[in-house]
């Protein structure tokens, strides 16, 4: 074994360390952290840097150039699809309410205006009309006087 | 090469036992999407590190086919949740759905980290 | 464009940069480059565009090299140093800060560039893109490692930094003039 090819493996090793090491904080972060919002930003982002940095490691450790091909489609496809799916779920995390308002500091999608009818907007999903509209609605005018 | 074998899939191993207490533990549907998310994310990692470690290319396709999969089901999960929120409102919350876990915890005083 | 387009020899003109990235993941797919792969892929990528087609898009994009780089650098400088900051935040004892949800007042009006914006700010660990609204231009994020309002202001000069990369590295001559009519800095 050459010193070149040490190196090269010395690396490829040290890459591969350092995203599973990220894919361990995903891990710990998704269980640590308080809300939907904060989860997703341990548990998606992994997808980014950990994964790309395993891609990596493992095109410089494998030979031939179809894997690398591969692994590098991979990488493409993460890198276009995690935001998509990032945001269609922390979108829908926010409207549905999963967000812990305690622990955000400011919230400006919602400091626009005063009260409003946040009971019917107009765009609810069709298979979960509320329960008890009147109810919603009050609690909702209650909250926003209370803000 | 054997304690790099270990610590590489130790890591992995824990960070996927710990997505899977979540998955577990919830509260809202929106956490375990994000927890299956990540469970593939990481079972998408080991193949990569087994295909580098064993300088092995075979199991190279199924890590595409394990990536796409983790972006479809994600999204169609989402898309099922949040229903027909297509348009955007203009404080962009829906009210009259089931109460989120975390606020109700937030508003019983204690606060689940 | 002074002589006469028929639509489909148009509509296949904008779409060739599609067809060639479907021709190309095709190739990848199949691990090897030949010439069965590479038609068998056009088959694929003509049928794909034909039977699903998708909407165009507005307003023709260039890519300048330069500007480019400094896009991708700092980019990739961003996803290096707060992956590393939200890694840290996740084994450090003490936990987590506070977060927030900012909403940005943006600058280009390009559904492009706009895209290519959400995109790299949800890549880079720490901000996450809750909503954009396209008609009043304004985009919200959810940004995880927040202190003070400093930190906020922070970020949002952030945000509007790499809308400035994303416009000078993406944009159309006018978009990026626009920029500067609007106090783009040349950062």
């Amino acid at each position: 074994m050459s010193a070149l090819e040490m190196v090269r493996d010395a690396v490829a090793i040290v890459l591969l360390l350092l995203g599973t090491f990220l894919c361990l904080t995903a891990g710990l972060g998704l269980v640590r952290f308080p809300d939907v919002l904060t989860r997703m930003h341990a548990g998606t982002k992994p997808q980014v840097l950990g994964v790309l940095l395993i891609m990596v490691g493992a095109a410089i450790r494998l030979q031939g150039w179809s894997a690398t091909w591969m692994l590098l489609l991979v990488a493409v496809f993460q890198m276009l699809t995690a935001p998509v799916s990032a945001h269609m779920i922390s979108r829908v995390a926010y409207r549905r309410r999963h967000v812990r308002r305690d622990r955000l500091m400011v919230d400006e999608l919602n400091s626009g205006g005063g009260v409003r009818d946040r009971v019917y907007q107009g765009d609810e999903p069709a298979d979960a009309p509320p329960e008890q509209p009147g109810a919603a609605l009050a609690k909702s005018r209650e909250e926003d006087e209370a803000r | 090469m054997t304690i790099v074998y270990w610590a590489a899939y130790g890591m992995l191993g824990a960070g996927a036992l710990l997505a899977l207490v979540r998955l577990g533990m919830g509260p809202s549907l929106l956490d375990r999407v994000v927890a299956t998310d990540t469970l593939l994310v990481i079972i998408a990692a080991g193949l990569a590190v087994h295909a580098g470690l064993e300088r092995d290319p075979t199991v190279v396709p199924v890590l595409v086919v394990v990536s796409l999969l983790a972006f479809v089901g994600s999204v169609s999960v989402a898309r099922y949740i949040g229903g027909m929120l297509v348009g955007s409102a203009d404080d962009g919350q829906d009210v009259g759905l089931p109460e989120a876990a975390e606020e109700r915890a937030a508003r019983a005083g204690e606060a689940p980290r | 464009m002074s002589e006469p387009v028929s639509p489909a020899a148009h509509r296949l003109r904008h779409q060739l940069p599609l067809l060639v990235w479907l021709v190309l993941v095709w190739n990848l797919l199949w691990g090897t480059w030949s010439w069965a792969n590479l038609i068998s892929g056009a088959a694929v990528a003509l049928g794909v565009t034909l039977l699903l087609p998708l909407p165009p898009v507005v307003g023709g994009s260039r890519v300048r090299p330069l500007p480019t780089l400094r896009f991708v650098g700092h980019f990739v400088a961003d996803l290096v140093r707060s992956g590393a900051l939200v890694a840290w935040q996740t084994v450090r004892p003490s936990g987590i800060d506070r977060s927030a949800i900012i909403t940005v007042q943006l600058r280009t009006d390009s559904d492009l560039l706009l895209t290519i914006l959400a995109e790299s700010l949800t890549l880079v660990p720490g901000s996450m893109v809750i909503d954009l609204d396209r008609e009043r231009r304004t985009i919200s994020l959810h940004v995880l490692h927040v202190r003070d309002e400093a930190d906020l202001e922070r970020q949002r000069a952030a945000v509007l930094a790499e809308e400035n990369r994303v416009v000078r590295a993406f944009g159309s001559p006018e978009e990026v003039a626009a920029l500067d009519a609007a106090g783009g800095r040349t950062a």
